[in-house]
């Protein structure tokens, strides 16, 4: 009960704390109001105001009406250029697709010879070109199928698939860019805040004072982890509701309590690995340098930047180890699928698994840590 | 001395200082003779180290002139003219020196930034080593000298260049007595034989300035005195009790009763038998025993670094003793025992309260971890008694020294602790709050029988400690009464009695001034030149011996190589996905084969009715649903339209759209196949043929490894770029080039040079990676690829450089350069959306932005084969951005202090 009461108090001493640094401050008010915003709005992650060129051989209707369909967002207005020129405009990274209409183009589809159409994709542009070029192909099917079929050549196809985006009808990629942004803010929040409260401690030698004092190492850290996570757990409440849904329009399938009971689980791994860092670091600078490296990998791999799928096979097994993907996955199925906790359940037990063991490692470090420098 | 040196004086007029709100100089004027030893006296705070740093010109004059060795030190051109001729060693032992460096490579260091050749350097260092007995340690890294040789180093890197004028802040600040003494005798030494030199210094200790030839008495920003040591005095024993006459607060000292705890207490509360304590190699404490009676006040006495502090520690359970043992009330010291730390009040050395709370919040919050009962009346009563009252709501980081000291007092005895531990806690303080604080202690002492164990360095604190214990170097030397110490030693004063302890523990090195024997020194003219290389190679040796910075720079570009090249893929393949199939017949079983069949999807178990599609799709099992109507083969059969229902799951915007483009192709295929089966008209109309360019196997691999060097080269460089010239400003070293002839060009290019290559190595063991480890050849030239990383590594370099001259300290050069680095990479270069997309405003950015080039260029040469005429646009952009970004560093990095 006695040391309950300690660590209540030594965690509203740390808030006290937090709200007296400018710095910190800053960084949080900045991570869950503008960086999120910024990275939802900023980058469309399919294609979008792609560039596109024609090099019209056959300067027939046909080909013009295949040059006049394509429209923003999605493509930019066909450029016309000089046959044989495409290459090298693509070489200085003028246009990501040229689409190469040969002569004689609709003589022969009318006489049923079926030319080719070749379109010439800058495969660099790994987001855009993939696709990008089942857009054109699409488009181009369409555009020809339909001049045929007014031009009495072929019949309708017999089957038609109709192809339906589950949770996300209008193809939206703000609201899947917002919360991405969110849980990633949380992540470097979260471990940043916790971390730097810990190193601040021992910079400033009142960890001494305290250890001096009837607290054990636990208590401590274990003051930090509740009262950073509290502060975190409340800012990201804020910013769902006033950021994501007010401010950026996003709608939320499922429940926001089950999100924020699913990140409240995943503030014990993010909290305790920045115990873990500030442990191992021997100042603010190292703690800074080390965090980028291991925060940015388990965002990197959590499955929200890039799909799951699309890692190397022993890498999918070995990113189930992350609390990031747990915590990814989890978020994603409540917010997008509105999945109810019959659903999420593997992930939250996944999370607490991860992060009662990622917590027990550090806090022995952290006693012995503490022990080594006196 | 000569004329000249008589008419060339100092001249300090009407100079006003402040730091935000707080004045430090108020309208400061003097006048000061030349080739004489002058000594600015007064306690923490008052103002001496903002004036000597004007003096010398490391920090930037507000208002008002100062005037030194013929002109005004605020006109630039003067300064450097001068510069040569200042020596400046700052507060604070050591700060200006490097600790990662060894003695010799200090001084080599000072002796290159003044353009010294080779053999005048080896003769001018050799002498200064004699001279100090510094000779036997030149290897040894200069963090792990003694507080009296890291002083001895600094004044030996401050006469390397044969200075005209010596300003030494705090010279002997927490060195012990003798060295102390030592470094007197040494610069009366260097005086005798240089009678031109003048020397202003700065001292907390009153009774060194005894022998200067003039002194400033200093108080809270102005000038109370200045004269003659003998005309200050006056009357008086001492010149200490002179300057508290100054101020005209005069209180007599009080001195404790010693009579009255011998005569009730012969109770040992803290024993120490054989306590040892080693770090590594290196003995902190050699068996130290002691033991002290209830009640008494033990004083614990040695210089800065001689174990006083661990010794402390160890006592507290802070930490374990390596051999012997520490006795509490009898029982052994166990750091787990959280009741016997109840018993005990501990005052770290430094000020250890949350500055961030106020007086009263750090006395709740530590009466609440004690849990005392009556908290309001106990808070209420130690605010009335250590006069803390009047700053109840004031924040603990806001008070002035002597009362933060009080307030750590009040904290420590808050919970009514038997013992009190006490590291040093009047240092900085002045005369009259340490009288104050020694009030409070002998009252805890005699009225509440509170055994109090203190350390310190003042020897005016000693003499009022019951018992004394001299330490030196992790052993204690003597012990005993203040009165029985004088005896034993024969001397009049305590601090005479340490010193005649020290020199029978250790014979002093003599002290001679060193002999330089040069004819004519001769400035070389690539000075300049000389300088950048003296910062290039310091900056070298101190980032190999950093193992966290070296590990950060290359393991961290390999790691993230790896974590980014494998993490981004977007080859998705071997998706899982489920058929509701109504149809039953053999069409429909044709057409999810179709689907299975690829090598994009794997089939699943089958869906008996479409909630179970929905419910799949939900928890992430499947990422596609196809659903057949009852009557696609009977439709198909007669020719009559039908349609497939393809539900993705949409929630990752790209998985999804990626699935839909699989499906259409797979839908067309299975139509083609359909149109041949029946042997009817021909299905195809015209052929579309997608010609993947540069990479004909769509592997995202081909692409990502190339384009990630473009943000590893920008980030990891930038930010070590930038850290190290923050922490030069953290850690007090750039104090050097202020007062050094280094010009703002030369300092930032010589940081630069070593992170340069270091990135080079980078980008070419990135390169190595992508061709090993990834397998993607390099199709192009790599001489403009070579080119180009080289000018991109520059302008990342120099990015860092600009950020660190905006930012004050470390984390936030981190952070900042972190930030501002990696952002624009990913939105505006190119990486995620390709420049050619990108609209107005970000497309300006995108062209503006170096990374862009190196991204076209890095993957041109790899992947798309390109050579140089394809890549001569991009080398020529990026050859812009290093010397630009260079040159506004150096416009917005400040060549003084504030």
């Amino acid at each position: 009960m006695q040391r309950l009461s300690c660590i209540f108090w030594l965690g509203l001493k740390e808030m006290m704390s937090l709200r007296r640094d400018w710095v910190m401050m800053a960084l949080l008010v900045w991570s869950f109001t503008l960086a999120p915003i910024m990275e939802a709005t900023g980058v469309a992650s399919s294609v979008n105001n792609a560039s596109i060129a024609f090099a019209d051989e056959d300067n027939s209707p046909l080909s013009r009406a295949l040059a006049t369909a394509f429209f923003p967002p999605e493509f930019q207005p066909v450029v016309q250029i000089v046959p044989g020129s495409g290459a090298v405009q693509m070489d200085a990274g003028r246009f990501l697709f040229v689409v190469a209409v040969p002569p004689g183009f609709e003589k022969d589809v009318r006489a049923g010879r079926a030319p080719e159409i070749q379109v010439m994709i800058d495969a660099t542009a790994m987001e855009q070109a993939g696709i990008g070029a089942n857009y054109i192909i699409n488009i181009l099917g369409d555009e020809i199928r339909r001049f045929a079929i007014g031009a009495d050549l072929v019949d309708p196809p017999p089957v038609d698939v109709i192809l339906r985006s589950a949770f996300n009808l209008n193809r939206d990629t703000v609201r899947f860019a917002g919360i991405v942004a969110l849980i990633g803010q949380i992540m470097w929040l979260t471990t940043i805040l916790t971390g730097a409260a810990m190193i601040r401690e021992r910079e400033h030698g009142t960890i001494e004072h305290l250890l001096a004092m009837p607290i054990s190492p636990f208590d401590i850290a274990v003051a930090k982890i509740w009262a950073n996570a509290a502060v975190v757990l409340v800012a990201a409440g804020l910013s769902l509701t006033f950021v994501m849904q007010g401010s950026l329009g996003i709608s939320i399938a499922g429940s926001k309590a089950l999100f924020l009971l699913g990140t409240a689980l995943f503030l014990f791994t993010a909290t305790a690995l920045g115990v873990f860092l500030a442990t191992l670091a021997r100042s603010m600078a190292q703690f800074a340098l080390l965090v980028m490296l291991i925060v940015l990998p388990m965002l990197m791999l959590s499955g929200g930047e890039t799909p799951i799928e699309g890692q190397p096979d022993w890498l999918q097994v070995g990113t189930l180890i992350l609390p990031s993907r747990h915590y990814m996955s989890a978020s994603q199925a409540i917010i997008f699928k509105g999945a109810g906790i019959e659903t999420v359940w593997p992930e939250f037990a996944w999370m607490a698994l991860l992060g009662i063991a990622l917590l027990t490692m550090s806090l022995g470090l952290f006693r012995r840590s503490v022990a080594r420098d006196g | 001395m000569s004329v000249e040196a008589d008419t060339e004086t100092f001249r300090v007029a009407a100079v006003t200082h402040r730091y935000r709100r707080h004045t430090a100089l108020d309208a400061v004027s003097l006048d000061l003779p030349n080739g004489q030893l002058v000594g600015f006296i007064g306690p923490d705070g008052v103002g001496k180290s903002t004036l000597l740093g004007l003096i010398t010109g490391a920090k930037k004059l507000q208002s008002g002139s100062i005037e030194v060795l013929g002109g005004s030190i605020d006109d630039a051109s003067h300064r450097r003219r001068v510069c040569p001729a200042i020596a400046f060693m700052p507060q604070g032992l050591g700060r200006n020196l490097y600790s990662e460096l060894s003695v010799r490579e200090n001084l080599e260091f000072f002796s290159r930034l003044f353009g010294q050749d080779e053999q005048e350097r080896d003769i001018r260092i050799s002498a200064l080593l004699m001279a100090t007995g510094l000779a036997p340690f030149e290897d040894r890294l200069m963090g792990k000298l003694s507080g009296g040789m890291k002083q001895k180093l600094g004044l030996c890197c401050a006469l390397i260049h044969d200075p005209k004028l010596l300003v030494l802040d705090e010279p002997t600040t927490g060195v012990d007595p003798l060295s102390r003494r030592q470094f007197w005798a040494l610069i009366d030494a260097i005086r005798q034989d240089n009678p031109c030199l003048s020397i202003l210094v700065s001292t907390a200790y009153m009774e060194e300035a005894q022998s200067f030839d003039w002194i400033v008495a200093m108080d809270a920003g102005r000038v109370i005195f200045q004269g003659r040591p003998d005309t200050l005095r006056g009357k008086n024993d001492d010149l200490e009790t002179a300057y508290r006459q100054l101020r005209a607060t005069e209180q007599p000292r009080p001195i404790p009763d010693h009579s009255v705890v011998r005569k009730h207490y012969a109770e040992p509360v803290i024993v120490a038998c054989g306590l040892t304590r080693r770090f590594g190699d290196f003995t902190a404490v050699d068996s130290v025993d002691f033991s002290i009676n209830r009640g008494e006040i033990f004083g614990f006495l040695g210089s800065n670094g001689c174990g006083k502090s661990t010794t402390m520690k160890m006592l507290t359970g802070l930490l374990p003793a390596s051999a012997g043992e520490a006795l509490l009330f009898g029982n052994p010291v166990d750091a787990r025992d959280c009741e016997m730390r109840r018993e005990i009040g501990y005052m770290s050395q430094a000020f250890s309260l949350y500055g961030e709370l106020t007086v009263y919040q750090n006395l709740e919050l530590h009466a609440r971890v004690f849990t005392i009962a009556d908290r309001a009346a106990r808070i209420e009563q130690l605010t009335e008694r250590f006069g803390l009252k009047a700053h109840d709501k004031t924040l603990a980081a806001a008070l002035p020294l002597g009362i933060k000291q009080r307030l750590s007092l009040a904290v420590a005895v808050i919970h009514r602790p038997r013992v009190l531990i006490l590291d040093e806690p009047t240092s900085g303080v002045d005369p009259e709050a340490r009288d104050a604080f020694w009030d409070l202690l002998i009252e805890l002492s005699r009225e509440e029988d509170v055994t109090i164990f203190v350390s310190t360095h003042f020897m005016a604190e000693a003499e009022r400690c019951d018992r004394v214990s001299f330490m030196h170097a992790g052993r204690v030397l003597a012990e005993g009464t203040p009165g029985e110490l004088i005896a034993a030693e024969d001397t009049d004063s305590l601090e005479e009695a340490f010193i005649s302890i020290l020199k029978a523990a250790e014979s002093p090195a003599p002290v001679v001034a060193p002999k330089v024997d040069l004819h004519a020194t001769t400035r070389k003219a690539a000075a300049g030149l000389s300088r950048v290389l003296a910062y290039a190679r310091r900056e070298s040796v101190e980032v190999l011996r950093d193992p966290v910075r070296l590990a950060f720079a290359f393991l961290g570009s390999a790691l993230l190589m790896l974590v980014f090249c494998f993490g981004i893929t977007l080859d998705i393949d071997e998706l899982d996905f489920a058929v509701l199939d109504l149809s039953q017949g053999p069409e429909s079983r044709a057409y999810s084969a179709e689907i299975a069949g690829s090598r994009y999807f794997r089939p699943t178990a089958h869906l008996t009715d479409a909630a179970e599609g929905r419910d799949r799709l939900i928890g992430g099992d499947v990422s596609l649903v196809v659903e057949l109507p009852p009557d696609f083969g009977r439709k198909l059969r007669a020719g009559e339209a039908t349609e497939v229902l393809a539900t993705v799951d949409g929630a990752i915007p790209f998985k999804g759209e990626t699935v839909e483009g699989y499906v259409a192709g797979l839908h067309q295929t299975f139509l083609d196949a359909l149109a041949r089966d029946d042997g009817a008209q021909q299905s195809e109309i015209a052929r579309i043929e997608p010609r993947f360019r540069y990479n004909q196997n769509f592997e995202s691999i081909a692409a990502m490894a190339p384009a990630m060097p473009a943000i590893l080269l920008i980030m990891l460089p930038a930010v070590l770029t930038a850290v190290s010239v923050a922490r030069e400003r953290e850690l007090g070293s750039v104090i050097n080039f202020y007062v050094t002839p280094t010009t703002r060009l030369e300092f930032l290019i010589g940081k630069q040079i070593p992170y340069l290559v270091i990135a080079y190595a980078n980008f070419v063991l990135l390169a190595w990676m992508t061709i090993v480890v990834f397998g993607v050849p390099l199709k192009g030239n790599p001489i403009p690829l070579a080119i180009g990383a080289l000018l991109y590594v520059w302008a990342t370099t120099s990015y860092g450089l600009l950020i660190a001259t905006m930012t004050s300290s470390q984390v936030a050069a981190t952070f900042a350069t972190a930030i501002a680095s990696v952002v624009p990479t990913i939105q505006f270069s190119g990486l995620l959306q390709p420049v050619s997309t990108l609209e107005g405003g970000a497309q300006m950015i995108g062209s503006l932005w170096p990374s862009s080039y190196f991204l076209h260029l890095n993957v041109g040469a790899f992947t798309k084969g390109l050579g140089w005429e394809a890549l001569a646009p991009d080398l020529l952009a990026l050859a812009c951005f290093g010397p630009v970004l260079t040159a506004i560093a150096v416009l917005s990095l400040r060549a003084q202090e504030k």
